[in-house]
């Protein structure tokens, strides 16, 4: 279960964001644009900008 | 069951999504980085066709007087084109200041007038499809040159992709067991790194790839099921009564507008096109609200004598496919969501490369074990 949490989290957040849009505009399209923006911010981070805790050779 | 047994089970059951996962996406990931690659400057197509001066722009009038009737509208079409008849009438969500007609000629000539809908005036003629470079890029995205063929081929490609995504998802567990998420082995070999990094934007990216693969498989199969709708529900409204003049296009309109207050014109299909009846005019209207403005209210006009046939709706599969389309174009949300699309579009691209180069590496491995 541990594995799943931040999955599920991120597919909840795109789900959100993707009806959102569609059903309102104004602050609605803005709710859209950060919960879409979340899992690509954490592709970024994760994968190519978080070099602190890299384990040394 | 002993431990290692059930072990043992787990892991049969592992290799055949393996299994899965290598070959759905081994199938499809060349036309799936094509569909990527032209789905990118896709996305901007109204941004595109606006800088290479392709759209249609209706001249800005300080005062306007009454609105000229959509009879003088048509005219105008008409004699741009005496010889062609008119199929549809159409109007932009966001400016019902230009009427688009879509006109055919003999031997299947389709043209395209854009007509002003304040005086009447002709503002240009859009080449359907578009042209240059988009248009390649466009038909590569959606038929690969080829018709509805190429459609079901693309389809079929994403169901794969579907497929592959699947199957990716349920090897994502046992992959992480011994990973926090987001983990990334950089120390470790390239193939260990990009491994987790497949799996980390693989996962993130997850629904979004999903939705926009399966609302773009949807999308191949518009024809058939507006061809369907055509052959059932259409073919079966009422003849023609005899004896009646046949009504223009302007009352159809309005007749179509007193039963449906608080909507705006879509299109028109005139009798005897795709989404009329025979003697019947199609009238598509929009709703006011973003939501409604999405979907659409058929109400069919009898060309005869302007009595209006209630339709009860679209058909199911119908609204779904006017629901998939915003989600898979990502055209709804103002620019920043296009940006956003675009940006979950190269990550797809990462996602679709690092697990073809991954094979290929594990490929290349097994070749050299193999020849030691």
């Amino acid at each position: 279960m541990r594995i799943w949490k931040a999955p599920i989290a991120l597919a909840v957040l795109t789900a959100a964001g993707l009806v959102s849009a569609l059903v309102g505009d104004g602050v609605w399209d803005a709710a859209s644009w950060v919960a879409l923006a979340t899992p690509l911010a954490a592709c970024l981070w994760f994968g190519f900008f978080r070099r602190a805790r890299t384990s040394g050779p | 069951m002993t431990r290692p047994r059930r072990r043992r089970f787990a892991g049969i059951a592992l290799s055949g999504w393996v299994v899965v996962h290598r070959w759905t996406s081994l199938v499809c990931t060349a036309f799936l980085l094509l569909l990527c690659a032209t789905g990118l400057p896709l996305i901007f197509h109204h941004e595109i066709d606006h800088a290479l001066g392709d759209a249609i722009e209706a001249p800005e009038v300080v005062a306007s007087g009454p609105r000229t009737g959509f009879g003088r509208v048509l005219a105008t079409a008409r004699a741009r084109h005496p010889d062609h008849r008119v199929l549809f009438a159409s109007q932009e969500p966001d400016d019902d200041r230009v009427w688009y007609l879509t006109m055919a000629g003999a031997n299947d000539d389709l043209r395209q007038v854009a007509v002003d809908a304040r005086d009447a005036t002709l503002l240009g003629e859009p080449v359907i499809g578009g042209h240059g470079v988009m248009a390649v890029v466009r038909s590569l995205h959606v038929d690969l040159f080829a018709g509805l063929a190429g459609k079901l081929f693309l389809g079929a490609m994403g169901v794969l992709l579907l497929a592959s995504l699947v199957s990716g998802t349920v090897l994502y567990a046992p992959f992480m067991q011994r990973l926090a998420f987001g983990e990334v082995r950089r120390g470790r070999a390239s193939r260990v790194k990009w491994l987790d990094l497949h799996n980390l934007i693989g996962i993130a990216t997850l629904t979004w790839a999903f939705v926009v693969g399966a609302t773009g498989v949807v999308n191949t199969w518009a024809e058939l099921l507006e061809q369907h709708w055509q052959s059932t529900a259409l073919a079966a409204l009422p003849a023609a009564r005899p004896g009646h003049a046949a009504i223009d296009a302007a009352t159809a309109i309005g007749s179509a507008l007193s039963v449906a207050p608080r909507t705006r014109i879509a299109f028109v299909a005139f009798p005897g096109a795709a989404f009329a009846g025979p003697d019947h005019y199609g009238v598509f209207l929009r709703g006011e609200t973003p939501l409604t403005s999405r979907l659409l209210e058929p109400v069919m006009v009898d060309a005869s004598d302007g009595a209006v046939v209630a339709l009860a709706g679209m058909p199911w599969y119908l609204e779904a496919l006017l629901l998939s389309q915003p989600l898979h174009f990502g055209d709804y949300g103002g620019l920043p969501l296009k940006l956003i699309w675009a940006g979950l579009d190269v990550a797809t691209i990462v996602v679709l490369a690092s697990g073809l180069w991954l094979w290929l590496a594990r490929h290349a491995r097994a070749r050299a074990a193999a020849g030691r």
